[in-house]
């Protein structure tokens, strides 16, 4: 029997974060280092998990199957293909960054360190599930965890409001999509749970297309589509910043990828009945998004709506049900999951010295925060899809893959290009150039821990951006899986 | 093909990055070393240029020098770069720009590492546009170098910096969305992107995409192409960008944008616009000859007009750059015949001038200002009595930009008017008519600076040009006056290339 890494990645922040809630809660170095060593423990392993997947064979590989209830079908069944192995590796690229960025946080740091790890089991677990019931309980596993940290350790003016507005809004989504997978489980001749006999369960037409709409929209909701997308600002604009960095990082692509996995891959004929109206919304989200980043004034909720514009792509790419759409999708999930992580950790750093977010109060903070301000600026330039970054070589497949669907799509999607280009630069001079305020001579630069977590994910984008080939065949393989579900290329 | 020399393109790519990258290391205050060592590395690519340049063939046709590996295997891109007689001279022109430009930044005091390694990735990105033989990585490279440019601008440029940079970056972005579009388009249609074989493929594309005609696609492709490359070169009446950002870069960002970035713009239409699209060039190869007369006459009216003097430089670029897409147009109406040739011949050497002599027109300019802190022309006046040194050279560039025989630019000019006249006698009668106003506004520039009586300002004490900067110019000049008694060297190789290609 071969080692259960999947099962250990996901654990282990579980585990350590009970750990931790068992500890002194003076004991803070206790507890910051039972989070930083569980965090990179699960980062290292991931990584194992990214290098030692076979692109060649495909499929899903590191399975653990054990029976759980057979009489409801329902069985513990782990394993990765080539779309979620590169989010897990980001689960736990994230959660260690956002460990080393809530370093210094003074509040309460065993539970804000044990349930920022319960967050990263729920993430890793929605990841690796493949049994529907399972998905389902990781998938609701990240809702109490994510209500008590925004409205625990967010921002005071706004973190009731943004808190109860996000859960509500998540739990009514996820609400929806448990209706359809009822539908499913009970849909299917087998009567099971499980993803991989229920991928063969030959659903008939009618019903794909009766119940593809809830779970695929109601996944998407965390996947922040548009008319639903809402939450996502006041969400993670209240969040504290290792909070947001998950959400926006992660947590939307939990919601894409659940949409995926189960409503796309489950119900591949009500994918296509439904796929227009996907791509339709998937535009407004690019555009509309962008249009409104423009327009504010307060720092964090400009990054809030980017991650709504770009989640439009993913949500574009999903649509195209093409080969190169599925594959940007892909790319885009893990590269704009690094680079809004970067984003949220940069404005952290900026509001914890600020202590304002308001952009017409800042300025000139490039001199005295360099690592910061080069983290936005390459952040910044992955947003704008500037080639060289990882960005780039997500966004063009999609366009490609809407190419083949509709040029409107390309044509009118292609806007939000221009328009982040300007939003980001213009919050790029306000924020770090200029003049600096008087009462920000004395603010301090970013950590050591800060900038290790900037490095990392800098890193990460230009690596990817200068050499697609090490994450394009991986996401490519597990895209061949999906076309074969909807029917080939 | 050895493993060493079969690299020489790639490590004139990448040895700038590769520098930048290792500069990042040390520690910002050393200044001196953050120059020295800039110039020093930028000196490698100009070396390995110099010895790919006499192993060129240029009898041979195709592109030399070529190198292959995968690159973004999913979607059918690749490492592809190669030179031809085209694209080398514009490799040699930036090469040697950039030591230059850097040993004229040694005036530079504030945030110098960062600078520095700005300009070596910006190095990078317009060296990799005319090496690459992809069109995916052209694009890469297209937009890539847009970004230290804007930095460059931003950072260390005049007073309305801010604006310009983001005017510039904003602008040129837009553009090249449609650029981005057409060549998506093309990778989805045609599974490829290696240009080379998409020379022999696009061409002959007949099917219908997604219901659309193909010359419905190729006629749209073709505009969104021309567009994008417009802006860069910039083709009237796309250049709204231009005097600002010039004139509030600063001087080495000058030298490098009017020197080299707007020749990718052009270069775009040679490699890619003409032979991707023969058929919709002829067919508005009048529209691109009515532009560029425009540019000639208006670039060159709008610079007599000015008062500043590196707003004139500003706009004499697209004065210039007009004769190069007059070529082009002649090129694209009369494809195949001598007439073409010429044009095209024409139209390279004048990219090559133009690029020397706009970067030594910048650098002039930048060292007056460095002297009188202004640049308006008539703060200026006798100082030929007082920088006699500074004034001959101030002369001789000007001159060399007018076009006057003996010196580069008469060449280049010639050539375009001589293959355009047979396919576009209006426009070229009204360019020769546009070059009538080069020579005002050249000789207003030289009579406002050097002659008439010493302005009291400057009567006190002000500082001949020294020997750093006459070590940036005297390269220029040399060029200038070689091309002009002796063109062969270069003519050839850019001739056997456009011979087989237009």
């Amino acid at each position: 029997m071969q080692f259960p890494i999947l099962s250990v990645i996901i654990f282990i922040p579980l585990v350590a974060g009970l750990a931790i809630l068992l500890m002194p809660a003076g004991r803070r170095d206790w507890i910051r280092e039972t989070a930083l060593g569980a965090a990179s423990l699960t980062l290292l392993l991931s990584f194992i998990v990214y290098v030692g997947y076979d692109v060649q064979s495909g499929g899903y590989q590191f399975t653990e199957m054990v029976p759980w209830l057979p009489a409801l079908g329902i069985s513990y069944h782990m394993g990765v293909d080539g779309i979620s192995v590169p989010l897990v590796l980001l689960g736990g690229i994230v959660v260690f960054c956002g460990v080393l960025i809530s370093w210094r946080v003074e509040d309460r740091p065993r539970e804000f360190f044990a349930f920022l790890l319960f967050l990263g089991t729920s993430v890793l677990g929605v990841f690796c599930s493949l049994d529907l019931f399972q998905l389902f309980f990781f998938f609701e596993l990240a809702v109490f965890p994510k209500y008590l940290m925004i409205v625990t350790w967010g921002y005071p003016k706004t973190r009731e409001y943004g808190s109860m507005k996000l859960t509500l809004y998540l739990f009514v989504g996820s609400m929806v999509a448990l209706l359809g997978v009822l539908a499913i489980y009970f849909g299917s001749a087998a009567r099971t749970f499980d993803l991989l006999e229920l991928e063969k369960a030959g659903f008939p037409l009618a019903f794909q297309r009766m119940w593809f709409p809830l779970v695929f929209f109601g996944f998407a909701v965390l996947g922040g589509i548009f008319p639903f997308h809402s939450w996502a600002p006041d969400g993670h604009v209240a969040a504290p910043t290792a909070i947001s960095m998950l959400l926006a990082g992660v947590e939307m692509k939990v919601g894409a990828f659940a949409a995926l996995r189960v409503a796309i891959m489950l119900l591949p004929g009500g994918a296509h009945a439904w796929a227009p109206l996907v791509l339709a919304l998937g535009v407004v989200n690019v555009v509309y998004g962008a249009l409104i980043a423009l327009v504010q004034t307060d720092f964090k909720y400009v990054i809030g709506f980017s991650s709504v514009s770009h989640m439009g792509l993913v949500l574009i790419g999903f649509a195209t049900l093409n080969k190169e759409g599925l594959l940007g999708s892909g790319i885009q999930m893990f590269s704009h999951g690094v680079m809004t992580a970067l984003f949220f950790a940069v404005v952290g750093m900026v509001y914890d010295r600020a202590h304002t977010r308001d952009i017409p109060k800042l300025g000139g903070l490039f001199s005295k925060m360099p690592w910061a301000g080069v983290g936005f600026i390459v952040g910044g330039l992955v947003s704008m899809g500037m080639p060289g970054f990882s960005g780039f070589i997500a966004e063009f497949p999609i366009f490609m893959g809407a190419w083949q669907v509709s040029p409107w799509v390309a044509i009118i999607a292609i806007t939000g290009v221009l328009i982040t280009a300007a939003y980001i630069l213009l919050v790029l001079r306000r924020v770090f150039f200029g003049e600096l305020p008087a009462e920000y001579l004395r603010i301090e630069d970013v950590s050591v821990q800060d900038k290790v977590a900037i490095a990392l994910l800098v890193v990460i984008m230009i690596g990817i951006g200068l050499f697609p080939s090490l994450i394009s065949p991986m996401v490519q393989s597990g895209v061949n899986h999906v076309l074969s579900l909807l029917g080939g290329a | 093909m050895n493993s060493y020399t079969g690299h020489l393109l790639s490590l004139i790519l990448f040895t700038p990055s590769v520098a930048a990258l290792l500069l990042l290391f040390f520690p910002s205050r050393w200044t001196a070393f953050f120059r020295w060592a800039t110039f020093a590395a930028s000196l490698v690519p100009f070396a390995v240029t110099i010895i790919v340049w006499s192993g060129y063939v240029p009898a041979t046709s195709g592109f030399q020098f070529t190198e292959r590996m995968q690159w973004y295997a999913a979607l059918q891109s690749s490492y592809v770069v190669g030179v031809d007689g085209i694209s080398l001279p514009m490799v040699l022109l930036t090469t040697l720009l950039i030591p230059l430009a850097i040993l004229a930044s040694f005036t530079i005091k504030e945030r110098v590492k960062a600078y520095m390694i700005l300009f070596l990735l910006l190095e990078t990105g317009m060296l990799g546009v005319f090496l690459s033989l992809d069109l995916l990585l052209f694009f890469v490279f297209w937009e890539v170098g847009l970004v230290p440019m804007y930095f460059l601008i931003a950072q260390w440029g005049g007073a309305n910096r801010n604006y310009a940079s983001l005017k510039f970056i904003l602008y040129t972005v837009g553009g090249s969305l449609g650029l981005l579009l057409a060549i998506q388009v093309i990778g989805v249609v045609s599974h490829t992107y290696d240009i080379g074989s998409l020379m022999q493929t696009w061409p002959q594309m007949n099917q219908p995409f997604m219901g659309i005609p193909a010359a419905t696609i190729k006629a749209v492709a073709f505009w969104a192409f021309v567009v994008a490359f417009a802006i860069k070169v910039p083709v009237w009446p796309f250049h709204t960008w231009l005097p600002d950002a010039h004139t509030e870069a600063p001087t080495a960002g000058s030298m490098i944008l009017a020197g080299v970035l707007l020749k990718l713009g052009a270069y775009g239409f040679l490699r890619l616009v003409l032979p991707l699209y023969p058929r919709e060039s002829q067919a508005f190869a009048w529209a691109l000859a009515a532009l560029a007369t425009a540019a000639i006459i208006f670039g060159a009216l709008a610079a007599w007009a000015q008062t500043d003097f590196k707003k004139l430089v500003a706009y004499s670029s697209i004065n210039h750059m007009g004769f190069v897409i007059l070529g082009v147009a002649a090129a694209a109406w009369a494809a195949k015949s001598l007439n073409a040739t010429i044009a095209v011949n024409g139209a390279v050497l004048q990219m090559f001038n133009h690029g020397l002599s706009a970067a030594g027109m910048f650098f002039l300019v930048g060292v007056i200002y460095d002297r009188t802190h202004t640049r308006n022309l008539s703060d200026y006046g006798g100082l030929y009595a007082k920088l006699p040194i500074y004034g001959g050279i101030l002369v001789f560039t000007a001159l060399a930009s007018l076009g006057l025989p003996g010196l580069g630019g008469f060449i280049s000019e010639f050539l375009v008017v001589r293959g355009a006249w047979p396919v576009f006698s209006l426009a070229t009668t009204l360019s020769l008519i546009g070059l009538f106003f080069t020579g005002a506004y050249v000789l207003k520039a030289l009579k406002q600076v050097l002659h008439g009586p010493l302005n009291k300002r400057w009567q006190g004490n002000i500082e001949e040009i020294n020997p750093r900067e006459i070590f940036v110019i005297a390269p220029l000049m040399v060029l200038m006056l070689v091309i002009g008694i002796w063109p062969a060297w270069i003519l050839n190789i850019i001739n056997q290339a456009v011979m087989k290609l237009f």
